[in-house]
């Protein structure tokens, strides 16, 4: 029996499933070969001596004003938080993918997280357990490990904070910290890599600490800096076609300003912006960050996304409302406030005008996108998992989830 | 007290003279057939008891070659071709096009022969006449005229000057370098913009100066940048003249020390053409100086006339800003220090909330000096000489003057990062190559301990096969040429990877 076929657990009463999720695993499987952690860094790291994986890229050849990680072509990036030990960031590429952390075994991280859709999901707002709607559309973790901020809102200001909304809300992997405990430490294979991954722990058993330490060592591990628009900023200018490069220069133009809040090396300033893009019809406006910091100048607020690997996590905007890049840069030639509810009076961000853009360039401003794709550190989904479940995440599986 | 002004009169007077004089001189010598060689005084350095500062704290002296742009030929086709250190002449003739500059250390110098100017004309089609991303950039000598964005945009680029440009409606900003540090803009002149005409934004350590700037929404700003110096400038009938200012928001959120000092503020009272939702699009027309949000600006000498809002306005975020807030900003202004300014005929029209809060004094007039809102420890000297408003918790400064501060150009160019051999190849490697080659196991390509047995001590090798792999094992993919990577790069690259042992 597969664990995504355990779709009765869910008519079961939560202590029940609880109970009997672990122990269908532990009776239906046999005695799994033992996962090893890798003892090496995944790539984008070098391995000290004190067994700790430090990023590396060709951007720590440059600075930033105020070390802001803000600026142009040959800008710093922002702190990287890096240094989880090889074993961290491998156990968590196995948590990542395993489903047995929702409640029902039937989504993973990877569910919305799909290394195959640019670590999001192809959705337009994400599907929970029991087929639950959730309220927003899934966020790629490219670069996560930049980031001060985190969910649309900027309401969680660290990996490990952040995860707990997922992980815990009911239409999303709806577990509870109780059953997440309790599921791994009966899982004899997770006991041991917890172990390995943590060997200076005081207990024996696995904590809610360690579990999201790991989780976020692999989401720190994410990163992509390597596109054909990084090769023309590192100086090798052939590495765009002159319409590319036209399309960087819309996008860098203070015409288009683009680049004013998606600002290079990472494209995104990590601001909070007010656009005004309209809500999929029949939806009610979404008050983002209003709701979060309690002040309504900032209703309808978002966080500005980085565009790294943009062509790959369609569709777009926290909505999902748009289902391309072509309709996405279109909506900001459309004019300040056009999408606004009339009963709406909204602080629209002060870059949002009317730059009247052409056709052409709304073209080339779509194909400049196009480089800032890569996807050559993309993590490798485990070909087994600890609880011996299968993968959940890729979307034949997820349809027979529905 | 009088003799302050007088001696700084004659101080402009020496200047503006001595200004004229380089610039006739330099004229005046040019002859048609053969130009003199660009104009050394940026690259000699300064006598030691020179006061003031010139662009040789900034530039990397010229050190390539001269390349010549005539008309109907392609300045970016000359950009394309520089290399670090090349100067680019560009001579008199009509060029319509859109000059970026993605490199480091290249000079532009318009050459300006018999009052003919080397134009950029964008004709509103093109976006921006110059954008750059370098450092070491210098744009000198050029008249750009009728862009819709920019005439000189520069994005993170250090050690720059921009100066001697004639910039004529280019848009919403005429010359905005952007995240850059130790960089001076001079001699310019701009009008018709309908944002700021000089506008440095989230920048360190740059000196505005001897600027003439008429008839734009803002003629000065300062935004989000720290040691600014805005020194003789002569900023009139814009809708506000000189501001120094916050805009929450931004990634960098601070903008202190600023001083503003031997400016010509006079009659801005332009009617605000600003974007509707732009920043300046709030800005009371008759603004003379704006300080918002920012913390330690000095505001000292200055000819401050005419202005029929008010001389100075001092005001909080709340006041002023129509934005969302930024819980990441302070947004009082703080710690400011008025010093001595010549402060006459401000304030005939106020309009808007100043004109209500001035009802409220029973003045239909506007003040030389107005402060609204929040802020704490600034300071004015002789105050009864003007007519306040909100001044009541201000100290008399201790200070009397600026004279210390000459510039607040770094004295030589901010030099990059140092990066050991070692370290730039770690970057490259791991960065890199590990996407691709682990130590042992089969990744994508073959594992690096294969490829170290079949190159033992042939890093020439491998640093050619990464430029131009060709397909040699059916098991494993083609590699994509690595062509972006420094032929020096390559071959440490190469290097390295036969040293790596896990």
């Amino acid at each position: 029996m597969r664990i995504s076929d355990m779709r009765f657990l869910q008519f079961l009463p939560g202590t029940l499933s609880l109970l009997l999720l672990p122990i269908i695993v532990l009776t239906q499987r046999p005695a799994p070969e033992p996962i090893e952690l890798a003892k090496n860094c995944p790539p984008g790291f070098e391995l000290t001596d004190d067994n700790r994986c430090v990023s590396r890229s060709l951007y720590q050849q440059y600075q930033s004003l105020q070390n802001s990680g803000v600026g142009g072509l040959k800008t710093g990036l922002p702190k990287v938080r890096d240094g989880f030990s090889p074993q961290q960031i491998d156990l968590g590429r196995y948590l990542f993918f395993d489903p047995i952390l929702s409640r029902d075994g039937s989504l993973s991280c990877a569910s919305c997280h799909n290394p195959e859709l640019g670590l999001s999901d192809g959705l337009t707002r994400s599907v929970g357990i029991d087929g639950r709607e959730g309220s927003r559309n899934a966020p790629s973790l490219w670069n996560v490990s930049f980031m001060k901020s985190f969910y649309w809102d900027a309401r969680a200001n660290t990996l490990e904070e952040q995860m707990e909304g997922p992980l815990y809300a009911p239409n999303e992997m709806g577990t509870t910290p109780h059953q997440l405990l309790n599921t791994l430490n009966r899982l004899p294979a997770y006991q041991r890599l917890f172990a390995q991954a943590f060997p200076d722990r005081s207990g024996e058993k696995i904590s809610l600490k360690e579990i999201y330490t790991a989780l976020a060592a692999f989401e720190c591990s994410l990163i992509s800096l390597n596109s054909r628009y990084d090769h023309y900023a590192h100086g090798y200018h052939e590495a765009l076609t002159k319409q590319e490069i036209e399309g960087l220069n819309v996008f860098r133009s203070f015409v288009a300003r683009c680049a004013e809040c998606h600002t290079p090396p990472l494209f995104t300033n990590q601001q909070i912006a007010v656009l005004g893009t309209p809500e999929p019809d029949g939806r009610p406006l979404d008050p983002g960050a209003e709701k979060i910091f309690g002040d309504a100048t900032m209703r309808a607020g978002f966080k500005v996304p980085s565009l790294r690997n943009i062509a790959k996590t369609a569709p777009y905007m926290h909505s999902g409302r748009f289902a391309t890049l072509r309709e996405t840069v279109e909506f900001y030639n459309k004019g300040r406030g056009h999408a606004v509810p009339q009963d709406e009076d909204l602080r629209i961000h002060w870059h949002i005008s009317e730059p009247n853009l052409s056709e052409y360039e709304l073209d080339r401003l779509v194909d400049f996108l196009k480089t800032l794709t890569d996807e050559t550190f993309k993590p490798r989904v485990p070909e087994k998992l600890a609880s011996g479940a299968e993968p959940v995440h890729n979307p034949n599986a997820r349809k027979m989830g529905k | 007290m009088m003799k302050k002004p007088k001696r700084w009169l004659g101080l402009m007077a020496v200047l503006v003279l001595f200004t004229a004089g380089v610039w006739v001189g330099r004229i005046m010598y040019k002859t048609q057939s053969t130009p003199p060689p660009p104009p050394t005084f940026f690259r000699s350095p300064p006598a030691p008891d020179t006061a003031g500062a010139s662009g040789d704290q900034v530039i990397t002296p010229v050190s390539g070659t001269v390349i010549e742009v005539r008309d109907g030929e392609l300045i970016q086709a000359a950009v394309a071709q520089a290399r670090s250190g090349d100067l680019i002449r560009v001579y008199p003739g009509r060029y319509k096009e859109t000059v970026y500059i993605d490199k480091e250390n290249i000079s532009l110098q318009g050459v300006i022969q018999e009052g003919k100017w080397p134009t950029l004309d964008g004709e509103k089609e093109l976006n921006d006449a110059f954008l750059y991303s370098g450092n070491g950039i210098l744009i000198e000598n050029f008249k750009i005229v009728n862009y819709k964005g920019n005439g000189v945009m520069g994005q993170a680029g250090n050690n720059f000057v921009i100066r001697n440009n004639w910039v004529l409606d280019a848009g919403v900003y005429g010359i905005f370098p952007e995240f850059g540090k130790n960089g001076l803009i001079e001699h310019n002149i701009l009008t018709g913009i309908e944002d700021a005409a000089i506008y440095v934004g989230m920048c360190d350590n740059v000196d505005v100066r001897h600027n003439e700037v008429y008839g734009n929404v803002a003629g000065i700003e300062i935004e989000n940048s720290r040691h600014v110096l805005v020194e003789n400038n002569h900023s009139y009938n814009n809708t506000g003249g000189i501001l120094v200012f916050i805009t929450p928001g931004l990634p960098i959120k601070t903008c202190y020390d600023v001083i503003v000092r031997n400016n010509f503020v006079n009659d801005n009272n332009h009617v605000n053409f600003g974007a509707p939702g732009s920043l300046v699009a709030g800005i009371p027309s008759g603004t003379g100086i704006l300080v918002m949000a920012a913390d330690q600006v000095t505001i000292e000498n200055n000819i401050i006339t005419g202005n029929n809002n008010a001389g100075i306005t001092v005001t909080d975020l709340a006041y002023g800003a129509n934005t969302a807030n930024d819980p990441g900003v302070e947004p009082n202004p703080d710690r400011l220090v008025i010093l001595d300014n010549i402060m006459i005929d401000n304030g005939n029209s106020p309009v808007g909330e100043l004109k209500a809060l001035m009802m409220t004094k029973l003045s239909t007039r506007g003040p030389d000096i107005v402060a609204v809102g929040g802020g704490a420890g600034s300071c004015i000297v002789n105050r009864d000489r003007y007519r306040t408003v909100g001044l009541g918790d201000w100290a008399q400064c201790q200070v009397t003057d600026t004279r210390a501060i000459q510039t607040y150009m770094l004295d030589k160019p901010i030099a990059p990062r140092e990066i050991s051999e070692k370290e730039r190849v770690k970057m490259a490697y791991y960065g890199i190559c590990s996407g691709c080659h682990a130590y042992e196991v089969r990744m994508v390509g073959p594992p690096t301990l294969v490829i170290q047995a079949l190159y033992q001590n042939d890093p020439q090798g491998i640093a050619d096969y990464i430029v131009k792999p060709e397909h040699m094992r059916e098991d494993f993919p083609e590699m994509p040429p690595q062509k972006y990577l420094s032929k020096d790069l390559r071959l440490a690259l190469a290097e390295y990877l036969l040293t790596v042992k896990q």
